[in-house]
């Protein structure tokens, strides 16, 4: 498989109460207008939780790398993503024997946890990121998509606003390597998390491809 | 009605038409327009008209005016004005009447007496021209705007006095009288005029506060808006006689009148209806200043006149600037509030006849004075000029953004039109969720118990533009139009398209017709009044019939969004295929199209993620290859 993935990105970006955000909105801010993104706002286009399909399956169609930008809850996606998710995801459409629509895509998870990340350490008392994403990453699997660690923006409760710009600046780093196909998933397939060694996953400019 | 009343009109209003414009083209303000045009048709000009005569009638202009900026400024906000109205005003008048008559008696060589008449009167400032340029270019709010304010409010008020002065300092033998100027009060003891005064101002506040509001719900009541506007007319003139029989000045009753009836549900009504009154009158007004310069004696004796205006804007300047200072302004506020007072006043006119009468000053003198007066009236609008191009530019800002929030009037994001059934849940949503909304209504039983509720509502006719301009119209986000009558939202649409293009309409629609009609008039959100209950009604009646809940609200959902698109599509059909049909056929073949549609709508919908056929299909087929392998 190619290491180097680029393309048009689409962010379906999924937070309840944005008007609330601290970090999310920061993380958005940075990357809604890239030139490459398609900024897809879930909670502000389906209020009613009544989701356009055909709308969603062509936006998919016509994007590469798809962006899950949510926080966490409860362990696991907001609820309208895993609506989203079961109204859009067709069987025939996305898997199964005719489904095909999204192989050989991207699917990054971007989010956000309000504790810290030793909270995430795995062991007896409690589980990875990686692990509690598990259900996603099968998904993808099953729709043929590549699923590379999530980057993930842990200790939101307590982060100052200093930290949130250089979280917002690795965000914008990591879009506009995959605009630029400079970003090497395969390198990270052993990390807890994309966003801890960035500058050993993103190639130099003169290294492009 | 006369021809020669006509065509004096037709002379003023003529001038004003043509000079107006071509002054705010060049970006010179109105009242210059209005001066120059003055100057042009009055007796020194071509001579077509004007004079004092048109001046004593058009002064009721100014009175307008008080009664509307009354009408802007609430009793507390007037009470938190004291100090720069007790302390600035009356050092203004005090100092400038000193350094005047000082100059005066100095220099002119006058008798003290006459040199004092003289500073008190030049003191003044025109309340008319300064308020004018200040609305007109939004720097009323500023510090330097309100203190101007503060000043002239205190002027007004220090007329009184001066009246009652005037005849003490005699020198020359007193002409007759003029009888105009004989009040009820004259010839009465101090005390017993004093007590005159205050329970006339005592009469106005309570009149104002607790039966004045009756009588407009009254009116109200009756929905002819001539009549609501021929009482507000009413109201002012009947002020006006009262103060002018007391011996007080109009402008300030009515300004009081004004504050008084701040609070009431009829305030942008009044506002709306004296509003046109107050700007032909006060143009009127400026017209006659202007056609009144007497440029035959200006040209006489040049330097003598020339050297007057200046000396007496520089003297007055001065002041102002160390006043201000004193009273601790920002400078760039500072030099805007002493230029826009630097002038003579419109009261001048009055008050030096009045002090030649009384035999204080002779004709010569007040010939003079009065031309003076006026030229350094028409010297504030090139003044202000100058301010705004040359000077405040250098402190980067005209203060425009110094507006203190709960001054005078917070501006609100959203207005509502119509407070029924309908508007009131649209407001209650608003207001729990933090949102404030300026209401307006047609029905003053209505307004009176909404109001006693605690909710900002406004007796008044939102189709009219100058209302929806009062009620904020230029600065809020969203119109949300919640009455019923199609003809009126037409109309109110069609204003608000017009004038107010930034506003977002939110529209009510009694029937799916009136929806079309508002989508062809561009209004993309429109509500249909039964739409939202009649779904939730049917999905109730599926739920009884034993669908679930669930299912039922879903179809529901998938029927809302058909219709929706539906009824856009068909807003835009109905003009190419069916201009022939007439209305009630129209209506039953639309409503068979959208049966037909719908149908098949609700089976096609995709709620197949839910959907397992093609899962369990494939399972099998798996199942049999397995079976065959």
């Amino acid at each position: 498989m190619e290491p180097y993935i680029s393309g048009k990105t689409l962010i379906l970006f999924a937070h309840p109460a944005l008007q609330k955000s601290r970090v999310n909105k920061v993380l958005a801010t940075a990357v809604r207008d890239h030139s490459a993104v398609t900024f897809h706002d879930l909670y502000e286009e389906y209020p009613d939780y009544h989701i356009d399909i055909a709308r969603e399956q062509e936006l998919l169609e016509a994007h590469d790398v798809i962006v899950f930008q949510h926080p966490v809850f409860w362990y696991s996606i907001p609820s309208l993503l895993k609506e989203w998710l079961d109204q859009v995801f067709e069987h025939g459409w996305a898997y199964g024997r005719e489904g095909n629509a999204l192989a050989g895509k991207t699917l990054l998870s971007v989010m956000t946890t309000g504790a810290r990340e030793d909270a995430y350490l795995g062991g007896e008392k409690s589980h990875t990121i990686r692990e509690l994403m598990a259900p996603i990453e099968a998904m993808a699997s099953l729709c043929g998509m590549v699923y590379p660690p999530p980057f993930v923006v842990h200790g939101a409760h307590l982060m100052t606003a200093e930290t949130m710009e250089k979280h917002a600046a690795d965000y914008l780093r990591v879009i506009d390597a995959i605009s630029l196909g400079c970003i090497d998933f395969a390198k990270a397939k052993s990390l807890p998390r994309l966003n801890m060694d960035l500058d050993n996953l993103i190639a130099k400019p003169s290294k492009q491809p | 009605m006369s021809e020669e009343f006509l065509g004096q009109a037709l002379i003023y209003l003529g001038a004003a038409v043509i000079s107006v414009p071509i002054a705010k083209r060049f970006g010179l303000g109105s009242v210059l327009g209005y001066l120059v045009a003055g100057m042009i048709i009055g007796p020194f000009g071509m001579n077509l008209g004007g004079g004092r005569d048109v001046m004593h009638f058009a002064e009721f202009g100014v009175v307008l005016m008080l009664f509307l900026i009354g009408l802007e400024l609430q009793p507390n906000l007037l009470w938190r004005m004291r100090v720069p109205i007790l302390g600035l005003g009356c050092s203004q008048v005090l100092v400038s009447a000193f350094l005047i008559s000082a100059l005066v008696f100095m220099i002119g060589s006058l008798p003290w007496q006459s040199s004092l008449v003289i500073g008190m009167v030049l003191a003044l400032s025109s309340t008319a021209i300064t308020l004018q340029m200040l609305n007109e270019k939004g720097l009323l709010n500023t510090d330097g705007g309100q203190n101007s304010f503060a000043v002239l409010l205190f002027q007004d008020i220090a007329i009184i006095p001066m009246l009652a002065l005037f005849p003490l300092l005699a020198i020359y033998p007193v002409v007759d009288t003029d009888p105009q100027h004989t009040t009820l009060v004259e010839g009465l003891p101090a005390w017993e005029h004093t007590l005159i005064v205050l329970g006339t101002v005592a009469f106005i506040i309570v009149a104002g506060r607790f039966i004045v509001g009756h009588i407009f719900r009254i009116i109200a009541k009756t929905r002819l808006r001539e009549i609501f506007t021929a009482a507000a007319l009413l109201l002012v003139i009947g002020i006006t006689l009262l103060m002018t029989v007391v011996g007080l000045s109009p402008a300030l009753g009515t300004f009081l009148a004004g504050v008084v009836l701040a609070n009431s549900e009829y305030r942008h009504e009044l506002e709306a209806d004296i509003e046109p009154f107050k700007g032909i009158l006060l143009g009127l007004f400026f017209i006659s200043v202007g056609a009144s310069i007497d440029f035959g004696m200006i040209s006489g004796m040049p330097i003598t006149v020339t050297g007057l205006v200046a000396a007496l804007i520089m003297v007055k300047l001065c002041a102002l600037l160390i006043l201000g200072r004193y009273f601790g302004m920002a400078l760039d506020q500072n030099i805007l509030f002493s230029m826009s007072l630097a002038q003579g006043g419109e009261f001048g006119f009055v008050l030096f006849a009045f002090a030649e009468s009384s035999g204080v000053l002779t004709p010569a003198i007040t010939d003079l004075l009065v031309a003076v007066v006026a030229l350094s009236m028409a010297c504030a609008p090139l003044m202000m000029i100058v301010n705004e191009r040359l000077i405040q530019p250098r402190f980067g800002s005209l203060g425009n953004d110094k507006r203190k929030a709960d001054d005078i009037d917070r501006k609100r994001d959203v207005i509502i039109v119509g407070f029924g059934d309908f508007g009131n849940i649209v407001g209650r949503l608003l207001k729990a969720s933090g949102v404030e909304a300026t209401l307006l209504d047609l029905d003053s039983d209505n307004v009176d118990l909404l109001r006693k509720l605690g909710f900002n509502v406004f007796y008044g006719d939102a189709s009219r533009l100058d209302l929806l301009r009062a009620a904020g119209a230029e600065h809020a986000k969203a119109l949300v139009i919640a009455i019923r009558d199609p003809d009126e939202i037409h109309g109110l649409v069609e204003t608000c398209k017009k004038n107010f293009p930034h506003l977002k309409i939110l529209s009510r629609a009694s029937a799916r017709t009136d929806a079309y009609d508002l989508l062809d008039q561009g209004v993309t959100l429109v509500y249909r009044d039964s739409f939202d209950t009649a779904l939730r009604l049917g999905t109730d009646a599926l739920c009884e019939l034993g669908f679930r809940q669930h299912h039922a609200y879903r179809c529901a959902q998938i029927f809302r969004k058909h219709d929706e698109e539906y009824l856009r599509e068909l807003a835009k059909m109905r003009h190419d295929k069916t201009t022939y049909l007439n209305q009630s056929r129209r209506r039953i073949r639309d409503l068979e199209e959208i049966l037909l549609e719908e149908r098949s709508v609700i089976d096609e919908q995709r709620d197949v993620g839910w959907d397992t056929d093609s899962m369990i299909h494939e399972a099998r087929l798996k199942a049999e290859d397995k079976g065959k392998a």
